[in-house]
């Protein structure tokens, strides 16, 4: 554990300091004794696996969440921080991971209804427009929310922060939802608010953006700081070993090559948006496999979500033979009928999808084992259910209350892997996974993504569709880039590298032709 | 001409209290809450009515009070369902059971009893004014009331800030309450002017449309204004439209009976109810319609597979 | 000091029990203030309505009588609402249930047979089936919310009863008495103990409670049904159908308030009145919610239930309260049941305001 470094305050106080900042639930401890000292213009990164208490925190600074003990010190000055209106009088700005947009208002509206009083909407879109300039930004002030990217909408979320003259700046998160070149824009767009003299807080988990983007950092582990440090002069590797406190896991690559059998087949599969909000599919064409695990990447909104639904059957497409599994045609065919052709599929939901919060694991393991035993003559077989779920409890290593559990008790990492391990129990021919660790701590996500390797190796045909480029260069075979509706060639591994996929998920490169075409902003189209 | 200016009256009448129900509930829903017992907050706020209005004989007053009747039952709902989290679908039936019991209870001493307030008579030179003057002395104030509340609610929603805080709590309570607003509050508000609304609803009922008491006597009139939110989908101009047609509706009914068309009374009286079944399935048959303007935490009520 | 409302970890599992008690507690409580604010005797009013209408076997009989619908219904309801779907249709069920039974009772029973009844049982279970099946088929097939749609049919479920009755279906030797011929004695069930209004419907209801325990509890359908009402995203990642989850809720409540349909007029009014029963179809839901959706829950609650409604009777005679008394507590009980359940999810907590944040010295 490197030893805490003290960041020196030439200036006087800092801009923002807490000092003890408790706050406890019912379940948990999220902020035990938090210190924390922000400089005037720096560039603070809060670094911790999901579930250490960072977005607790930052509601608690935000206004959102009334801490239980501890004080809050803003330039020296304790203050209490009791609304979000009043942390933005302060001068605290936020822009939240999920973004708090209203769809079916107006750029100028949404941002309207974020400030006190009664702007005129006229001047409001002025000073849109010279902030977004002055930071490239680009955003047209009377757009409709619900027609504009997810990248676009963080930029008005940032917006929405700037116009009030935040000198602290928080950012939760901020990156997941965008390909490597518009990290880098977000990057420049930073690095001039620090140099104007506004502090950030950069909440992440990603170690080579911090170390690329921050001046300091604060590590936070199941609610404690364990640590300060400056990223520059630590590795990726010994930061996140302070982050988990113990050497990361590093997993075996696989080792056989992929057979030939075509297991899962998309045949130029086109179909409209399934809501509103959804992204139609354009000619989709995909195969994988058996012994192969085949990634997608892609920020999500580009047509995932239908796509998925389409391959698990919780939509079913009209034309049947335009999916195929091991040789059947598919496409029209509900997810009950696809799972006894052997499909299993793990969605990105866990809570609400992937397993129902309010029932038991053994309950839950019903959800889609049913097929086996454990459902005699339309009656449930407990003592079959309870079985499998032990075994997977136990091959999985779910740490939970036993079978009996509640599935809402279990961490994200743990209910992950008992629904992985839930589906991979069942021998699948085909897997599917969409977000394997999405949530999930360094230790289970390593834990997963062996899983899924030695589930290649045995035979299986995997899918894996993930935000995460790191995650889908460690497992993959092949990968291939989902972008607003329409699915690139799958490309081997070794024939590509993370600047190009980067590339391909703005749409712009066509690998095809062997040039890449410049044609906007560099962020998710 | 007499005959149609006739029509045209007796479906205003009807209407009217559909109007001032549906637009309380459209308030109600655009703030994200789904409250079921408009049936029982408006019978509620007929028995009110009726008993001040015989006691004191002051018909205006009956209907102040009744709304406030609808108010305080509306707030028994909010308590429920926003400070202690309770079921909103289950806590709106109970509402509307709640309010049918209350209401018979309290009412049983005027049953068959008659009002014997002054009728309502405008100023003379109001019968005077050209072309409309004749017609306009047939409508009772409320039903100018009602158009008022139209012109009140169509404002406050779209002009105001408040309504844009209220139309955003709807469509997004969490991010409502990221950038700071009380969610809680605005449906409080949001939820009281809605049984306000139902309470003169159930007051127009039983002092102007009859002047009688009856068990039950709103007859599913407090369904049918919820099934006209929906039909509106959400937007007030519709429900002016829809409560209007129903007036129709009904006004058919009487009319047919008139003309001695040889139809069962009982078939006749069917119609409102069969009429907005229809209504309903043709406004639900089209999700994207419902989910694009449907406030997003009711959506899944109406839209089901949500 | 200020009240807060946590959020508990796991649900309480005695409140889960308790929670009934105290809804029956608090309305009781209700009950004394109102009678000593209207000026009666509040322990002779009690008694009036706990102890004096099942104080003889005969009144023990009325209080399974009017149990035995309740119960039926309810189990129906409880098998959609654990699906989430709403039925609140169940009284529009059973007139039509009474009409396609009575029909068959007035055209056949002077014939004679033991055919009879069975017939009106099955008649009057396709009678309730059907008038469901419409709000289902609207829900699957055009996304119609069966709240509404089921509401709006008892409506006119009620106006062709009363169509019948004062029309085509009236007794010609009654006086012009809005009612029917009184039935064949083979259209009626045969009453269980002498001295009581009790008949063998109550064995249908037993049976009903049984089989729906083991549909719920024991097999796959239940079993489907039950994430079907926990979370609809859930049951399709599993392949359940959610068409099959609104039929088979629907149907449910259909049959049952059908069959109890039949267990009326086939029982203790012995004729068709232009109302069908006083209001069991929406007294259920309230049976349903207090039973917890468990069939012994709903036994206990239907009993309950069917007390109010006695002691409404009871009130009225000896108290002289309007008998509307009975829906009035209905749904103070209701209401007190809601918030009762709150203490499931969630503690209260007595907590002191977070001492002020001291000043720093730079």
């Amino acid at each position: 554990m490197a030893a805490p470094v003290s960041i020196a305050f030439p200036n006087g106080a800092p801009r923002l300091e807490l000092r003890g900042i408790c706050k406890r639930y019912p379940s948990v401890l999220a902020n035990d004794l938090i210190n924390l000292r922000v400089a005037p213009g720096e560039i603070h990164a809060v670094l911790g696996e999901n579930g250490a208490g960072k977005s607790t925190l930052m509601k608690i600074i935000y206004g959102l969440v009334k801490a239980d003990s501890g004080e809050l010190l803003w330039g020296g000055e304790a203050v209490s921080v009791t609304s979000p209106a009043q942390a933005r009088r302060l001068g605290i700005g936020m822009v939240f991971q999920h973004f708090s947009l209203f769809e079916t208002l107006t750029v100028v509206e949404n941002i309207a209804l974020g400030m006190t009083g009664k702007p005129d909407l006229a001047t409001l879109s002025a000073q849109i427009v010279s902030v977004s300039e002055r930071y490239g930004l680009p955003v047209d002030p009377d757009r409709l929310v619900h027609t504009m990217s997810v990248g676009e909408r963080q930029r008005v979320e940032i917006i929405r922060a700037l116009l009030l003259n935040p000198r602290l700046l928080i950012m939760d998160e901020p990156t997941s939802v965008l390909t490597p070149q518009a990290v880098e824009k977000l990057f420049e767009t930073l690095r001039q608010l620090s140099d104007d003299g506004c502090s950030i807080l950069y909440i992440s988990h990603k170690l080579h953006e911090i170390k690329a983007l921050c001046h300091a950092a604060t590590v936070m582990r199941a609610g404690r700081v364990i640590g300060v440090c400056d990223p520059r002069q630590e590795s990726p590797r010994s930061m996140a070993k302070m982050m988990v406190g113990a050497d990361l896991p590093v997993c075996r690559p696989s080792s056989i090559a992929a057979a030939t059998e075509r297991c899962l087949v998309v045949d130029k599969l086109t179909r409209a948006a399934d809501s509103a909000f959804g992204t139609a599919l354009d000619q989709v064409e995909l195969v994988v496999h058996a012994g192969e695990i085949v990634g997608i990447a892609g920020v999500s909104g580009n047509g995932q979500r239908e796509l998925l639904t389409a391959l698990s059957g919780e939509t079913p497409i009209s034309e049947n033979n335009r999916i195929e599994l091991l040789g059947t045609p598919v496409g029209a065919a509900d997810p009950s009928m696809r799972r006894r052709l052997g499909l299993c599929f793990v969605p990105e939901e866990r809570l609400g999808r992937g397993a129902v919060p309010t029932l038991s694991l053994a309950e839950n393991a019903l959800l889609t084992a049913h097929d086996g035993d454990m459902v005699q003559g339309g009656l449930l077989n407990f003592g079959a259910i309870t079985a499998f779920t032990r075994r997977c409890i136990e091959e999985f290593q779910v740490k939970c209350g036993g079978p009996n559990a509640e599935a809402r008790s279990l961490s994200g990492g743990n209910l992950q892997k008992f629904i992985i391990g839930r589906e991979v129990l069942q021998k699948p021919k085909v897997l599917i996974v969409s977000q394997p660790t999405w949530g999930v701590d360094v230790g289970a996500a390593a834990f997963i993504r062996q899983t899924l390797i030695d589930l290649r190796n045995s035979g299986t045909a995997i899918l894996v569709i993930s935000e995460e480029l790191d995650e889908l260069f460690e497992i993959c075979d092949r990968i291939a880039v989902m972008a607003k509706g329409r699915l690139s060639k799958p490309i081997p591994m070794a024939e590509t590298d993370l600047t190009e996929i980067g590339l391909m998920m703005t749409g712009l490169s066509k690998r095809q032709e062997g040039r890449a075409t410049q044609f906007g902003s560099g962020d998710r189209p | 001409m007499e005959t149609l200016s006739a029509i045209l009256i007796a479906t205003l009448v009807a209407g009217t209290p559909l109007v001032f129900a549906a637009l309380g509930e459209l308030v109600t829903e655009r703030s994200g809450v789904l409250n079921l017992g408009v049936e029982g907050m408006m019978l509620f706020g007929a028995v009110t009515a009726f008993a001040v209005t015989y006691t004191t004989h002051n018909l205006w007053l009956g209907v102040f009070v009744a709304a406030f009747a609808g108010a305080a039952l509306s707030a028994v709902f909010a308590f429920l369902t926003l400070t202690l989290n309770a079921n909103q679908v289950a806590s709106g039936l109970a509402l509307a059971i709640f309010g049918a019991g209350a209401s018979a209870f309290l009412g049983k001493p005027y049953v068959g009893v008659a009002l014997t307030h002054e009728p309502f008579e405008f100023a003379g030179w109001v019968s005077g004014i050209p072309v409309i003057g004749s017609f306009l002395v047939q409508l009772h104030p409320l039903v100018y009331l009602s158009w008022a509340m139209f012109g009140g609610v169509v404002w406050f929603l779209y002009r105001t800030r408040a309504g844009l805080v209220l139309r955003a709590v709807g469509e997004s309570p969490t991010s409502a309450h990221s950038v700071g607003y009380p969610v809680n509050t605005v449906r409080l508000y949001a939820v009281l002017f809605g049984g306000a609304m139902a309470g003169i609803a159930g007051a127009y009922l039983a002092v102007v449309y009859t002047s009688l008491w009856t068990e039950g006597m709103t007859a599913g009139r407090g369904w049918i204004a919820l099934a006209l939110v929906v039909f509106a989908t959400w937007r007030p101009e519709r429900v002016l439209l829809g409560a209007y047609l129903f007036g129709g509706v009904t006004t058919t009914q009487l009319f047919a009976q008139g003309a001695g068309i040889p139809v069962p009374p009982e078939m006749m009286s069917a119609l409102p109810y069969l009429a907005t079944i229809v209504v309903l399935v043709l406004i639900s048959r089209n999700p994207t319609l419902v989910q694009l303007n449907a406030p997003a935490p009711l959506g899944k009520l109406f839209h089901g597979e949500g | 000091m200020k009240v807060k409302l946590e959020r508990r970890a796991e649900p309480s599992q005695i409140m889960q029990y308790l929670s009934p008690l105290i809804a029956v507690g608090l309305t009781a409580l209700t009950g004394l203030c109102m009678f000593i604010a209207m000026g009666k005797d509040p322990a002779s009013a009690f008694y009036v309505f706990t102890v004096q209408p099942i104080e003889n076997l005969y009144g023990v009989g009325e209080l399974l009588i009017k149990a035995s619908p309740l119960i039926l219904i309810a189990l129906g309801l409880a098998v959609g609402f654990r699906a989430n779907v709403w039925n609140i249709g169940a009284e529009g069920q059973l007139t039509v249930g009474v009409i396609f039974s009575g029909a068959v009772a007035l055209l056949c029973g002077s014939q004679g047979g033991f055919w009879v009844l069975p017939a009106m049982l099955i008649a009057g279970a396709f009678g309730g089936m059907v008038w469901a099946a419409i709000p289902a088929f609207l829900r699957t097939r055009f996304n119609a919310n069966e709240i509404l749609t089921s509401l709006m049919l008892t409506y006119v479920a009620q106006l062709w009863l009363s169509y019948l009755i004062y029309g085509p279906w009236r007794d010609p030797a009654g006086f012009n008495f809005p009612q029917s011929e009184p039935l064949a004695s083979s259209a009626m069930f045969p009453i269980l103990i002498e001295g009581t209004r009790l008949n063998a419907s109550v064995l249908i209801t037993l049976a009903a409670a049984v089989l729906t325990w083991f549909v719920l509890k024991r097999s796959f359908v239940g079993y489907q049904l039950q994430v079907a009402g926990l979370s609809e995203a859930a049951a399709r990642y599993a392949g359940f159908s959610h068409r099959r989850a609104v039929w088979i809720g629907m149907l449910a409540g259909g049959v049952a308030a059908g069959i109890a349909g039949v267990g009326e007029i086939a029982g203790p009014l012995g004729q068709l009145f232009p109302t069908a029963s006083p209001g069991y179809g929406f007294a259920a839901i309230i049976v349903a919610f207090l039973g917890r959706l468990q069939p012994i829950g709903i036994v206990l609650g239907g009993l309950l239930i069917s007390l109010l409604y006695l002691s409404g009777e009871a009130a009225q005679m000896t108290l002289n309260l309007p008998s509307a008394i009975t829906g009035l507590f209905q749904g103070v009980l209701l209401f007190f049941l809601l918030g009762a359940d709150v203490l499931i999810n969630y503690r209260v907590r007595m907590i002191s305001e977070t001492p002020v944040l001291k000043r720093v010295v730079a």
